[in-house]
């Protein structure tokens, strides 16, 4: 469906949000440590592959059962309470992390990943991107499908004994690769 | 094409060589007769940006799964003395208080209900409560600059603030930028979240400012300016402006939403 109305602008997120948006345990989507907790980190980096030490990083995603979250209290954490939803900023030397669950898939075809929204200093609009979870569902996956080999690696997480490893890499040779929606215009 | 600085230390730059790069680009802008909407990524008077700017083409995804939904957000979260900025402290912030208030809609127009809104500003004197900020303008014991509200059932925000200050910054020699506030947004799908910037009408140094003109377009630009509105401005107590926002369009249809 084409929208209507054009839509207002982004604008850089500046170098002041980290007093403004991170809360607390906002990188907790479930306590650390917790049954079937996973961390979900990595680094963000630029051009010249240098961390960047103010970007933010939100994920949004479906449980571990693969059922959307319609909960509310992402901004007040009780610990027990699946919202979804994170938000972490990154530290000195460009890393975020999450505690959280791995994502089942919304559908039994499906591929799960986790949605992933990064805004950076220099960064003048938002940007998008999926972090799958490795494994042999992805070949079916339409997105991944349609990448060559070398930037699809870039979407698909890294197993870790704890977790996921996605690093995102703004600019330079292993570029991430950043999504656009239908409804989005340049 | 003009030349361009390849570093992002603009210590040396002047404000002249800066708006010529800015004016070089929008006449560019212009000539390809092209319409945009967004800012560009790629904008080298911007000298931040430079090394943060994918090179390549964003890729087209078709929303699936959790893209379609957007995270859920109550009373639970936002208390409803977060819409009013100038509270909350021992005493009254210094500055022009004012409220600014308007509607979240999506590309088709629908209102954006019960959904989170954020903002985050300088204080009057145009300076952040964040440690990274060094402009030795006051600080302001009683003005933190936050504020957080859900919609309402028509997707209407409303906060109480104090109109912030312009401030300089390290772009290049003599850098400034105009007095905004920093919104966060979300819509009923995921893929419509933003974050950007409200200026304030007339502000002078719109055409100065790399971060305002990277939004090529003078329209598109001009959807950032608040408009001031006596009607919002209360009887000896604090003027008004309106901003509405719109988000990029939902996949979902109404129907599907219930």
């Amino acid at each position: 469906m084409t929208a209507m109305l054009t839509a207002t602008p982004g604008q850089t997120v500046g170098p002041f949000f980290s007093y403004a948006l991170p809360f607390d345990r906002g990188h907790e989507l479930v306590p650390p440590g917790s049954p079937g907790s996973i961390r979900f980190h990595g680094v963000v980096t630029d051009g010249d592959g240098t961390p960047v030490p103010d970007a933010l990083l939100e994920i949004w995603q479906a449980d571990a059962d693969g059922t959307v979250p319609t909960a509310t209290g992402a901004l007040r954490r009780d610990g027990w309470t699946f919202t979804g939803w994170g938000r972490a900023a990154t530290d000195d030397e460009g890393h975020y992390s999450f505690s959280t669950v791995p994502p089942g898939a919304t559908n039994p075809a499906a591929a799960p990943f986790i949605l992933v929204t990064v805004f950076a200093r220099g960064l003048l609009n938002r940007l998008f991107t999926r972090a799958y979870l490795p494994g042999e569902h992805l070949a079916a996956d339409p997105l991944l499908a349609s990448l060559p080999a070398e930037r699809r690696d870039t979407l698909i997480a890294t197993q870790e004994p704890t977790g996921f490893r996605f690093d995102v890499s703004l600019q330079g040779p292993r570029e991430t690769v950043f999504l656009r929606y239908p409804g989005h215009r340049a | 094409m003009p030349s361009v600085a390849t570093s992002s230390d603009g210590a040396a730059t002047s404000q002249a060589e800066v708006s010529a790069e800015i004016e070089a680009i929008e006449a560019a802008y212009q000539r390809a007769g092209v319409e945009e909407t967004q800012p560009r990524l790629d904008y080298a008077p911007y000298r931040s940006s430079l090394l943060r700017h994918p090179t390549k083409d964003l890729h087209h995804a078709d929303p699936e799964g959790v893209e379609l939904w957007t995270p859920c957000f109550g009373p639970r979260d936002v208390g409803a003395l977060e819409a009013d900025l100038t509270i909350g402290q021992r005493g009254e912030p210094i500055g022009e208080r004012m409220v600014v208030t308007g509607r979240v809609v999506d590309g088709d127009g629908r209102p954006v209900r019960r959904q989170l809104v954020e903002i985050w500003q300088a204080n009057a004197a145009g300076r952040y409560i964040h440690q990274r900020d060094q402009h030795p303008a006051p600080v302001d014991p009683n003005f933190t600059g936050t504020g957080r509200c859900l919609t309402d059932d028509d997707g209407y925000y409303r906060f109480t603030t104090i109109k912030p200050g312009p401030y300089p910054w390290k772009n290049h020699r003599n850098a400034w930028r105009p007095a905004h506030i920093h919104f966060s947004l979300f819509g009923t799908e995921f893929t419509q979240r933003m974050i950007t910037q409200m200026y304030f009408p007339g502000d002078p140094l719109f055409a100065l400012d790399p971060i305002y003109q990277a939004i090529t377009d003078r329209k598109a630009r001009d959807r950032l300016v608040a408009t001031y509105d006596h009607d919002v401005t209360t009887h000896e107590w604090a003027t008004g402006y309106r901003w509405d926002v719109v988000l990029t369009g939902a996949s979902r249809t109404p129907m599907e939403d219930s």
